[in-house]
């Protein structure tokens, strides 16, 4: 048996996630796909397992060209996907959650189905107390969970997402075993990763992807140097130099203590100075939202001060921030940052001259064309701005903010960007750095963080757990770090 | 633009007009009535005399004005349905001048006018703060509003403002002349509370148009949390655009008091508030559009009553058409809406191949 998949097309918007992608996997062989954030892994998978559909190209399992319309299609195949973060409903059972999506009609064989449960648990030395909430269990145990339910439902194609993001040592020990004993029993197993060291462990062969294309195949074992080259197309670059010398400080935390939702973060202290770059790096949801929000007037503290400029704004509201000369750009660009439905003239009306009554739209037009121009945005002054595409929003976003700025946060600065648009807007963040922003970033790109940030605050489960001098780290320490574990 | 748009463009406008009118003669046929003479009733008894005219403008001022106002709202994000007790209570403070205050009418009738808009704004605050300060969702808290200001108009009527002796729901007493709005000679147009309506629709358009807090309350009501990070005070906001709603309505209610009834009445608003949500949803939200929609609907209004009276018939047919209509509108857009998005996407797919 084999999956084979030919010439495999899919755009959102002007960015080709996948652009004619061909690959075969044989059963019986852990075959990883390897490559950095944003080259098109997951949205191949997604594709495999029907989540999203192709733009043109075929699936083929076992000499049969798979019609995917949807994950039921491909599950009936016999493909399942286990994602990064396991699809389960956190109030459900763990029962419940294992019945969901199962066969059959509207009786539910709930005696049944725990015996299914256990059974198929067994066979990989999983067990689950059936009546518990999904809540309850941690991320690995949920991913056991995810991968018996798809074994159960006849998968005979496992494809997994990032599997190691987030579990214990102990649970990625006992997932390898897991997935060689499937592969060992002539399943097909692909393994999802952008951490070598996963896929020098554990895969037999492995595909690596660049910027939408499969750019090689290699049988493991293979030089790591090899494999980096293929993923990165040349050598790694070293951290940018010319870092800027640090002025006054601007921001300055004194032991706050943060709460947001089932984020904690305890007395934090933290300065950073005129012209310096922060990066915050951790698992996504580990505290530097709730840390990025607090800094800009958007969370109050439960104790601690905030400063700005020498300024006390603990308690103050969000405006006092942006009088302050703080600009906070968030992570959802149309959720929280952008007004669909209106267009690029009016947005930068609204963010413009505000002591004025009446607007001028010839004015503002000539205006918009003039930023569009200068920030390289592909779009017109009537251009609605859900009809721009993602690096164009942000580019957007950047011609909104004000021109001297004391401190800027930013949540993934360039998250879903093609390389020259992430360029480009780190190159326009440098120049402000130059004229002494401050810049305290969240990314989950290491690179990012490693390349642009003069010192990296390493969050985990909330918590600060190492302060890092980028010019000092690893991709390893800090990908190790992340995980919540020290570099031995 | 194209042939092929305008004649999309139209036909999406004409086809739902059509199909709605199809209904309605469908249900006069069904009430044995002939549709052709319903249909000439209509006419006649919204615009076959000066009389008649006068009639639907004064229909169309307390409609314009509802209408007007919503667009506010809706442009920041709230269903305003609350805007039928801003009526109600801007008709209470009207009455409440127009019975207690002295003077000439010079001065009397703008102090009406003026105790109208503050009674509704402040009604129309009442929802707001609900909704800012409460949580309370603005469409439940306006519609107990409403309950909340007919009751008390009804209270009033029937106890502090009772006529003399007699405790009817027909209303209070006849105002004194002096605080009738004047109209002109000694017709029934109301040229003064026609020019304020007009005067309102254009304030409200060049607000909307080319104001920046025309801007904002857009922003705020297509995105509350992408406006609060631009740094828009949210909350001020929103209660702006109810603040400003209200003072319309209550004008509109203060108008239906001294210009039309002369009194209060239980049913002083006339239901033009939620007349009025109707008129803004077939205008699309486009303050250049309240003005015409709003006179086809009073003329229907005013025109139905005709049928009552000639054929037997309910007159509360006119609002089944007007309803019918608006339905047929909102469908065809949404039908349009979901064409437009998949011809969007076979193109992409087209240029893709």
């Amino acid at each position: 048996m084999s999956l084979e998949l030919r010439d495999i097309h899919k755009s959102f918007g002007p960015i080709r996630a996948n652009d004619g992608v061909s690959l075969t996997v044989e059963a019986g062989t852990l075959h990883a796909l390897l490559g950095e954030n944003g080259a098109g892994k997951s949205t191949l998978m997604k594709i495999v397992s029907g989540f999203i559909s192709a733009d043109s190209g075929e699936v083929i399992l076992d000499g049969q060209r798979l019609d995917l319309a949807s994950p039921k299609d491909a599950i009936r195949a016999g493909i399942g996907m286990l994602h990064q973060d396991p699809l389960v409903f956190l109030p459900f059972t763990v029962l419940d959650n294992f019945l969901l999506g199962g066969p059959g009609g509207v009786r539910v064989d709930r005696r049944a189905g725990a015996g299914d449960l256990r059974e198929t648990g067994e066979r990989f030395g999983f067990a689950f107390d059936p009546d518990a909430p999904v809540r309850s269990l941690t991320v690995g145990e949920r991913q056991q969970l995810e991968i018996v339910r798809l074994l159960w439902l006849g998968a005979s194609v496992l494809i997994l997402d990032e599997p190691t993001t987030g579990i214990s040592a102990t649970q990625r020990v006992k997932l390898f075993e897991t997935l060689r004993s499937l592969a060992g029993e002539g399943m097909i197993v692909i393994f999802v990763s952008h951490k070598l060291e996963e896929v020098e462990e554990l895969c037999d062969r492995v595909t690596v992807m660049r910027r939408g294309k499969a750019v090689g195949e290699a049988e493991m074992p293979c030089p790591t140097d090899r494999l980096v080259e293929m993923m990165f197309g040349k050598v790694l670059v070293e951290a940018e130099s010319g870092k800027v010398q640090a002025g006054d400080v601007v921001l300055e935390l004194d032991s706050v203590t943060l709460r947001e939702r089932a984020i904690t973060t305890t007395d934090l202290s933290l300065s950073v100075r005129a012209g310096e770059v922060v990066g915050l790096a951790g698992l996504e949801g580990s505290g530097q939202r709730t840390l990025l929000r607090a800094c800009a007037g958007l969370l109050e503290p439960a104790s601690g001060r905030v400063r700005i400029g020498g300024r006390d704004l603990t308690g103050r509201g969000y405006r006092d921030f942006l009088a302050a000369g703080m600009h906070y750009l968030p992570a959802g660009r149309l959720e929280e940052g952008l007004v669909a439905g209106l267009t690029v003239a009016e947005h930068l009306a609204l963010t413009g001259d505000d002591r004025r009554f009446f607007i001028d739209w010839g004015e503002a037009r000539r205006l918009a064309a003039a930023r569009i121009k200068d920030n390289f945005i592909v779009g017109a002054p009537d251009s609605t701005a859900d009809a721009l595409s993602g690096g164009n929003q942000q580019r957007l976003l950047l011609a909104m903010m004000p021109p001297n700025l004391r401190l800027l946060l930013m949540e993934h600065p360039t998250r879903g960007l093609d390389i020259e648009s992430a360029d480009w807007v780190w190159t326009q963040l440098l120049r402000r750095r130059h004229g002494g922003t401050a810049i305290v970033f969240a990314s989950a790109d290491l690179d990012e963080l490693l390349r642009y940030s003069d010192r990296i605050l390493v969050f985990f489960a909330g918590e600060v757990l190492r302060i890092l001098d980028a010019r000092e780290t690893t991709g390893e320490e800090l990908g190790h770090l992340i995980g919540g574990k020290e570099l031995v | 633009m194209n042939p092929r748009g305008l004649l999309a463009r139209s036909g999406a406008l004409l086809l739902p007009v059509a199909l709605a009118l199809g209904v309605a003669l469908l249900l006069l046929q069904l009430a044995g009535a002939p549709p052709l003479d319903a249909m000439r009733l209509l006419w006649d008894g919204s615009v076959g005399s000066a009389a008649k005219v006068s009639d639907t403008l004064a229909a169309w001022v307390p409609l314009a004005l509802a209408a007007a106002g919503l667009v506010i709202t809706f442009a920041a994000g709230l269903w305003n349905i609350g805007v039928e007790g801003q009526i109600v209570v801007g008709a209470i403070a009207a009455t409440w001048v127009a019975r207690g205050a002295p003077g000439p009418a010079d001065v009397l009738v703008p102090l009406i006018l003026v105790a109208g808009i503050a009674g509704g704004t402040l009604w129309a605050l009442l929802a707001g703060v609900l909704k800012t300060r409460g949580r309370v969702n603005e469409i439940f808290g306006g519609l107990g509003l409403d309950f909340v200001a007919s009751g008390l108009a009804i209270y009033l009527i029937i106890g502090p403002w009772k006529r003399a002796g007699i405790a009817s729901t027909s209303g209070t007493d006849l105002f004194r002349p002096e605080a009738y709005l004047p109209t002109v000679g000694a017709s029934r147009l109301p040229a003064l509370a026609v020019g304020l309506a007009v005067l309102a629709v254009i304030l409200v358009y060049v607000l909307m148009r080319g104001t920046l807090l025309g801007l904002r309350l857009k922003a705020v009501g297509r995105n509350a949390r992408s406006a609060h990070v631009m740094g828009i005070p949210t909350e001020w906001y929103t209660l702006g655009a109810f603040a400003l709603c209200g003072a319309l309505a209550g004008l509109a209610g203060a108008i239906q008091a001294t210009g039309v009834f002369h009194k209060l009445v239980p049913a002083v608003s006339g239901g033009y508030g939620f007349l009025g949500i109707l008129v803004v949803l077939l205008a699309g939200f486009r303050t250049s559009w309240i003005a015409p929609i709003a006179l086809f609907f009073a003329a229907i209004s005013v025109g139905s009553t005709q049928l009552s009276l000639r054929l037997d018939l309910d007159s509360s047919l006119g609002g089944v058409l007007q309803g019918v209509l608006v339905l047929f509108v909102i469908l065809a857009g949404g039908w349009r809406l979901e064409r437009s998005r998949r011809s969007r996407r076979a193109a992409a797919a087209a240029e893709e191949a």
